[in-house]
């Protein structure tokens, strides 16, 4: 069921969640978080819906944090969604004028008692997400820094800023390529001596991939800009060729291992939805994510000198 | 802050199985802190036999499909099928194809089939035929020179126990069993076995079976699935009890008055006639399922979560596991009759096709159990399981001991029943505790509530199947979820006696198909003064 509350208070909107609640026959299911997201009127249903598609692996209470006309008087309106999409609750909070400024009075009464708070901005986030008022509520903060202008500059600014419990959806989405390359390194392979991922442009997951691949391996791994879908390419150098794990569509990869038949693996893109499953599943600081922010700003420490033109290749580099 | 409870164990390694049974060099892009990457298969071929069988179409292959999709199988995974069909392997393909179609629990995705596809193989022949056993072996190191699968081979047994000895035998003949001298690095590729029930009818055929399969495998290369094992609910057991404090104090028989473990099933015996009859509800589920569960119910704390401290455990605990010291007063058993389940009417046992009218298998049994431990002494554990009853469900319940005093007029508590805590394993998987609670007004008035913790519909959608966890923990080389035949034999010693005595003194007593078994099973519990839960 939906209830409506224009111009409440958290006390209204915690008895409406109460009364729906009791006249639902009382809901068994336990909520083991609550979400907070961040977003603004034109993508907040994409962001509900994926929401509440992860809430099936993760039931939890949804708070939706919108803020309008900044200039107009303080109101609160809220939208409460009980016992539909999804198994836990979903409350949009619209929050006008001053009140816009300090969405975390609204939002610290009906955070779930016990249970983590994680704050998510599906678009654009805050230069310092553990310093923003609804970050600093929460246990685990997700931005995309693919939904900026220039995700590698974002990158780079989240890696100054970061604080334990940060996270960003261009390292969930490189999950899948890093278990993959962690599965080739599975087998007995020869010295890798350099590496390369391959991407379109402005493609933070690649820098990401590159970063933590130079930490772990100790060797350079430089970025090829290609152009795309999403991830094309990852290579290993070594003495006795190229291991190259190619991705043309988006879809399937094929491992190309010197000496050995072509094999096909499968690495299908994931949605908004899966990407915040793989979120939830884990609350605790990531300390991987870090040490590779950490790779991101020694990378980006010295002054990239000006690379040669190499007109045939179409590839900008960074080590 | 600080972990007061951390242990000194360090964290745990990310793919124990990765690290510790291939004995690789460490891979520098797998880090234990890391646990966004799954733990992935090696490289590796599975042989599958018996694989036209209904479990292999229904369950492995499926399995093996939802692992690739979830990424959890290496690059170059190859599944080579053996069965005694006259088919190409276009047919297999196909077959294969629409097995995984309709059974598979996560979306099917051209892409996955089309990378699992490339790496399968089928292999027709006897069991009892030489060339087609070097056919095989021809294919698999084929495999290893396309596909880079590295020597390693699982082979997993889908076939009646019948057949173990030709098979285990041709895999030695034709060197498929022989993991070969290592390489240069040092490393020998891997052979394992895998089995699945039943192992045995008895202590004798157990130790006969296990006899076959050690002569070619040494012991921790063979895999024995029970699948119950492979379920999130009964892992859970595990967590529930090690990793709270709330429970842990209460759990001996200071506190517990009994157990109660269930697996009662709606269906009956349906196409299983030649297998069921002569083998009997106790072996088919008590010997195996139930006393696993009791085990994990009942073992004291492992040293650690490795495979031999757990088994450990287990074992000791098998070990101390008393027979009542009357059969006939201890146990019960029934056989379904002719009735109405879930709204149909249905057959009785011996009328079931296949069944003799004069046959003494039972399609229920119960046992009173009990563990000479510090821990558990007086503290009976019931065991039951039937076909044909209720409904389906499998539980274990912890009964506590009313309070020893209530401070209230005897008839404000007249509803309150026996504190519990019931482990839910199937269907509705989650864990409920019952105590009392103050029924709102002005009097008194105390009765039983329920205070329920479920996993959620859709959270069995993420979290993998039995099949699928125990066929990657085969492929890692991870072998906690797996009994040994310690086990077998120890479950078996306590069955044996049992069904010595049924065979020699009783005969089964009839229940109604859709009731909660015999009324013999219900006087045993009331000779105790106590009684079954209801289904």
């Amino acid at each position: 069921m939906t209830i409506d509350l224009t111009d409440t208070t958290t006390g209204a909107i915690d008895s409406a969640l109460n009364e729906a609640r009791r006249r639902l026959g009382g809901m068994t299911l336990g909520m083991v978080l609550t979400l907070i997201i961040v977003t603004d009127e034109a993508a907040q249903y994409d962001a509900i819906r994926s929401a509440n598609q992860a809430a099936r692996e993760h039931p939890c209470r949804i708070l939706a944090v919108i803020a309008r006309r900044p200039k107009a008087d303080s109101r609160l309106d809220a939208e409460i969604r009980v016992g539909e999409a999804s198994p836990g609750e979903t409350i949009v909070l619209r929050m006008y004028g001053p009140l816009g400024q300090h969405a975390d009075s609204v939002v610290a009464p009906l955070l779930v008692p016990d249970v983590p708070v994680v704050t998510w901005w599906p678009d654009e986030g805050p230069e310092m997400p553990a310093k923003h008022p609804l970050g600093a509520l929460a246990q685990r903060r997700v931005t995309d820094s693919a939904a900026s202008d220039d995700p590698y500059e974002t990158i780079t600014a989240l890696a100054s800023a970061y604080q334990p419990g940060d996270t960003d959806f261009g390292w969930t989405r490189a999950t899948p390529w890093r278990s993959l390359l962690a599965a080739t390194l599975d087998q007995a392979h020869p010295a890798i001596t350099a590496g390369e991922v391959g991407a379109e442009q402005g493609n933070p997951t690649a820098d990401l991939i590159a970063a933590w691949l130079t930490a772990r391996l100790g060797v350079p791994v430089t970025r090829a800009v290609s152009a795309g879908p999403g991830i094309t390419s990852a290579s290993f150098s070594t003495a006795e060729g190229d291991i190259t794990i190619t991705r043309a569509d988006g879809r399937t990869a094929t491992l190309a291992w010197p000496g050995r038949i072509d094999r096909m693996v499968s690495l299908h893109r994931r949605d908004t939805a899966e990407l915040l499953a793989e979120e939830l599943r884990r609350l605790d600081p990531d300390e991987v994510y870090h040490e590779t922010l950490n790779q991101v700003l020694i990378n980006a420490l010295p002054p990239e000198p000006p690379e040669p033109a190499e007109p045939d290749e179409g590839g900008v580099t960074r080590v | 802050m600080e972990e007061p409870n951390a242990g000194d164990q360090g964290p745990a390694p990310a793919n124990p199985g990765v690290f510790a049974a291939a004995g690789d060099p460490v891979n520098p892009l797998r880090d234990p802190r890391d646990r966004r990457i799954p733990r992935v298969a090696g490289p590796c071929v599975m042989v599958m036999f018996g694989v036209t069988g209904d479990l292999a179409r229904k369950k492995l292959m499926p399995a093996l499909y939802d692992l690739a999709n979830r990424g959890l199988l290496p690059p170059g995974f190859s599944l080579v099928g053996f069965a005694r069909r006259d088919w190409e392997h276009e047919d297999f393909t196909q077959i294969t194809y629409e097995s995984v179609k309709e059974h598979a629990r996560t979306p099917f995705r051209e892409t996955v089939w089309q990378q699992l596809a490339e790496g399968v193989r089928f292999v027709p022949g006897e069991f009892t035929d030489d060339e087609a056993f070097d056919k095989l072996a021809e294919t698999v190191k084929q495999l290893d020179a396309e596909r880079g699968t590295g020597g390693n081979y699982a082979f997993y047994l889908s076939i009646p126990p019948k057949f173990f000895p030709t098979v285990v035998e041709q895999l030695k003949r034709s060197g498929l069993s022989d993991p070969g001298p290592a390489d240069e690095s040092g490393k020998t590729p891997w052979r394992r076995v895998v089995i699945e029930k039943p192992f045995g009818r008895d202590l004798e055929t157990a130790k006969e079976l296990n006899a076959i399969v050690d002569a070619v495998f040494p012991a921790h290369s063979v895999f024995r699935i029970d699948h119950y094992l492979g379920k999130e609910t009964v892992q859970n057991i595990l967590a529930l009890r090690f990793a709270n404090t709330l429970y842990e104090p209460v759990w001996n028989r200071g506190f517990v008055d009994h157990v109660q473990i269930t697996m009662s099933e709606d269906i009956g015996i349906g196409g299983r006639a030649g297998y069921y009859d002569g083998i009997g509800a106790a072996r088919d589920v008590i010997q195996n399922h139930l006393l696993q569960l009791l085990a994990l119910t009942a073992m004291e704390e492992p040293v650690s979560f490795d495979a031999d401290s757990l088994r450990q455990e287990k074992e000791k605990v098998l070990s101390a596991i008393r027979l009542p010291a009357d059969i006939a007063e201890g146990t019960a058993r029934g056989q379904y009759s002719v009735g109405w389940q879930g709204g149909r009417q249905v057959l009785g046992y011996l009328d079931e096709d296949g069944i003799p009218a004069d046959s003494k298998t039972e399609t229920y049994a119960a046992v009173r159990l009990a563990v000479d431990t510090r821990r558990w002494a007086g503290v009976p554990f019931y065991l039951r399981t039937g076909k044909r009853l209720t409904r389906r469900m499998t539980e274990i319940a912890v009964l506590f001991q009313r309070a020893p005093h209530l401070p209230f007029a005897a008839t404000d508590t007249k509803e309150l029943g026996k504190n519990a805590l019931v482990i839910r394993v199937q269907p509705d998987e989650g864990v409920t505790v019952r105590f009392g609670s103050k029924v709102p007004g002005s009097a008194m008035e105390v009765r039983d509530v329920n205070m329920d913790f479920a996993y959620g519909e859709s959270f069995t959608e993420a979290s993998p199947e039995a099949y699928e966890r125990l066929i990657l923990d085969v492929l890692i080389g991870d072998p906690p979820l797996f009994p040994r035949q310690e086990e077998v034999e120890l479950s078996w010693r306590i069955l044996d006696p049992i069904e010595e005595f049924w065979a020699e003194h009783t005969k089964p007593d009839q229940y109604v198909s859709g009731s909660a078994g015999p009324a013999s099973a219900d006087a045993m519990m009331a000779r105790d003064g106590r009684a079954w839960r209801r289904l």
